[in-house]
């Protein structure tokens, strides 16, 4: 339901939040003189006070208590947290079977939350098209029409979770990870079941990649100009320069694919990166260092994985990768719904990496825990869901973590979000009017993106999607809540 | 089962599925995951009970195989101590996929498994959701009134009528 309050006069609209968000993320676009778009921003929850929330902590607790931090992806804050910590424990390298477990784990985690995304969120926008009725443009909707469609969400996501639940002995909330090491190796009976299943769910991300390139083989135009820009990207590769989700070294590259920086360690991020805070955000604003405010910002998340690496390590998404950077001509894919295609390729990665993990004898191993010399501080980077996790840590002569800094996914994509919400509202904003079209289509740019509300709390009550058009004073003239 | 097939629904005795969920690092926020974990240690018959973070799609599959469902949530502005409202399918698409409805779960349920469970939305009213570890006593007080209205129909099912609304 959608109820439109209409006032006088012009210039602001302002879309606020967001259902299940205490309201505090909003979109706000601004107009000029003329009725043109002349800003758009993007507001969205996001706790300082988590970092808090970590201080006084022992550092060997942190990985589990990290976890709490999300609800879609508290497996790559307890993987970051628990490299950082290795660090602190004094600890550079694991065992094989320590690090291939992690591995596991961490690729079953982005293949059920990319499989979240792409099924429940983005499918009904893309096979059922952007102007299909409010009422059927849905997951169910598109379990409707394309009943495979259905199988292939509950079911690559449930083995994600199959994959969390065997590594970390629960699906939610596991246990894992502890500063050097892992609790355990992957048992026999858990490996034998995952190996059953692992096939079909590689087959089953390579199909819907398949149908959704159908989508874009007849909406061309659409997926190469909405909500899209050129803009850098940031990620990290591999030694080899190879797409790797869970170690590697941070690489930027600017909007013509030249390296901003490359091959730089995560303790050395302050030296690349500076987060700014700004007045109307929750948010910071993190931008690199060399290029400034206004030129420094980047992109993370799947569009990022895939234009910063080199190569994929595995043939599926190798094969997928060479066809989608294709779109570029040579250059980089800058579409913003190009996110989704992307994200299926990781999918196809994350699917062939766990079943070459699942064949690797390594994970029955029983050394699991290294020691070292216990250090003052602590930097992991991991490739999440959503885009480049970063966490920080400073660790008193108790234990104790006396300084946390997280810059999380969404924080990356902070300035991309609300460049891609101006873009909508240049194309699709006419006159004074907050049509549900327009905001349709805001919703389908953030969505590419898949925003994490992390830390957000989870009551009812909370707010609902809001549209407010207001004048260059802030005076109201009309409100658009979605239901 | 193997997971390519639809899940089997034995209606021979009413099954009946708790789903609580919320942060239980934001305070009252963390009611679903209380009421779950009390309802656990009571050893109630034919019972199944998770507690997560949020609703995810997945547990359509765990919805579809039961014949009564209560999700369990926390309320920010509902009546004190609790309320109770059926539940019947319906979806929806949000801007993030850290939004998933009870309404959009029963909707997945039904589509994709055939399973149309009687559906119950308990929601026990909360007061503070800052970054704390613990309920407050008003919301404490509030779960324990719930839990003595839920025990009641979990040991008498009677689907349809889900308990005096408060």
């Amino acid at each position: 339901m959608t109820d439109v309050q209409v006032d006088r006069a012009p210039r602001k609209i302002v879309i606020d939040p967001v259902t299940r968000v205490e309201g505090h993320g909003k979109v706000t676009i601004r107009l000029n003189e003329a009725g043109e778009v002349e800003q758009a921003r993007f507001h969205i929850v996001e706790f300082r006070g988590f970092e808090r929330f970590i201080q006084g902590r022992m550092y060997w607790e942190v990985p589990v208590i990290v976890q709490r931090l999300c609800g879609i992806c508290p497996v790559s804050h307890h993987l970051c947290a628990a490299k950082a910590m290795d660090i602190v424990a004094g600890v550079d390298k694991l065992t094989p079977a320590a690090e291939k477990i992690r591995r596991l784990m961490h690729y079953g985690q982005v293949l059920q939350s990319n499989a979240v995304n792409f099924f429940h969120l983005a499918s009904p926008d893309l096979l059922l098209g952007f102007e299909a009725p409010v009422a059927q443009r849905n997951i169910v909707g598109v379990i409707g029409a394309f009943p495979e469609v259905g199988k292939w969400a509950i079911f690559i996501r449930k083995f994600g979770q199959q994959v969390i639940a065997a590594t970390g002995g629960r699906r939610i909330h596991p246990r894992l990870c502890i500063p050097g090491g892992v609790n355990q190796n992957l048992a026999v009976e858990h490996r034998d079941a995952l190996r059953k299943d692992v096939d079909q769910i590689v087959k089953w991300c390579c199909d819907a990649l398949e149908l959704h390139k159908s989508f874009i083989d007849s909406h061309e135009q659409l997926h190469e100009t909405f909500a899209s820009f050129p803009s850098s990207y940031m990620s990290l590769v591999g030694a080899d320069g190879g797409m790797d989700l869970y170690d590697g070294a941070l690489r930027a590259i600017d909007a013509g694919g030249t390296p901003i920086f490359e091959g730089v360690r995560p303790a050395d991020y302050c030296d690349y990166l500076i987060e700014e805070v700004r007045s109307w955000s929750y948010m910071k604003f993190p931008h690199i260092r060399s290029l400034g405010r206004e030129d420094g910002w980047y992109r993370v998340g799947p569009l990022a994985q895939l234009n910063c690496c080199a190569f994929i390590g595995t043939p599926l998404a190798e094969a997928a990768r060479k066809d989608f950077m294709a779109l570029g001509h040579g250059g980089l894919v800058h579409a913003t719904l190009a996110y989704h295609w992307a994200r299926l390729i990781c999918m196809i990665h994350c699917a062939e990496t766990i079943r070459d993990l699942l064949f690797d004898d390594d994970l029955q191993g029983t050394d699991l825990v290294v020691t070292g010399e216990r250090r003052p501080e602590g930097v992991a980077i991991i490739e999440a869901p959503r885009g480049t996790l970063l966490h920080h840590y400073e660790v008193d002569d108790h234990g104790q973590v006396t300084k946390a800094n997280l810059i999380v996914s969404t924080t990356n994509n902070n300035e991309a979000m609300n460049r891609s919400v101006k873009k909508v509202a240049q194309d699709y904003l006419t006159g004074r009017e907050i049509t549900e079209g327009l905001l349709n289509h805001i919703e389908v740019a953030i969505r590419a993106y898949d925003p994490c509300l992390s830390c957000a709390t989870h009551a009812l009550g909370d707010m609902p999607l809001i549209a407010t058009l207001e004048d260059a004073d802030g005076a109201v003239i009309a409100t658009r809540v979605k239901q | 089962m193997s997971m390519t097939e639809p899940v089997a629904v034995s209606r021979r005795e009413a099954r009946i599925l708790l789903l609580g969920y919320g942060n239980p690092g934001r305070q009252d926020d963390g009611l679903g995951p209380a009421a779950i974990a009390e309802i656990e240690n009571m050893g109630l018959p034919h019972l199944t009970a998770f507690e997560n973070y949020q609703l995810n799609i997945e547990d359509a599959l765990d919805v579809a195989a039961h014949d009564i469902v209560w999700f369990i949530d926390a309320s920010r502005t509902g009546p004190s101590p609790y309320s109770v409202r059926a539940v019947s399918p319906s979806s929806s698409i949000e801007f993030t996929s850290h939004i998933v409805r009870p309404e959009t779960i029963l909707a997945i349920a039904g589509q994709c498994y055939g399973g149309s469970p009687q559906a119950f939305l308990l929601a026990i009213r909360g007061y503070e959701f800052e970054f704390i570890e613990a309920l407050t006593p008003a919301a404490r007080h509030n779960l324990d009134a719930a839990l003595a209205m839920l025990t009641e129909r979990l040991r008498h099912p009677q689907p349809g009528t889900p308990g005096e609304a408060t």
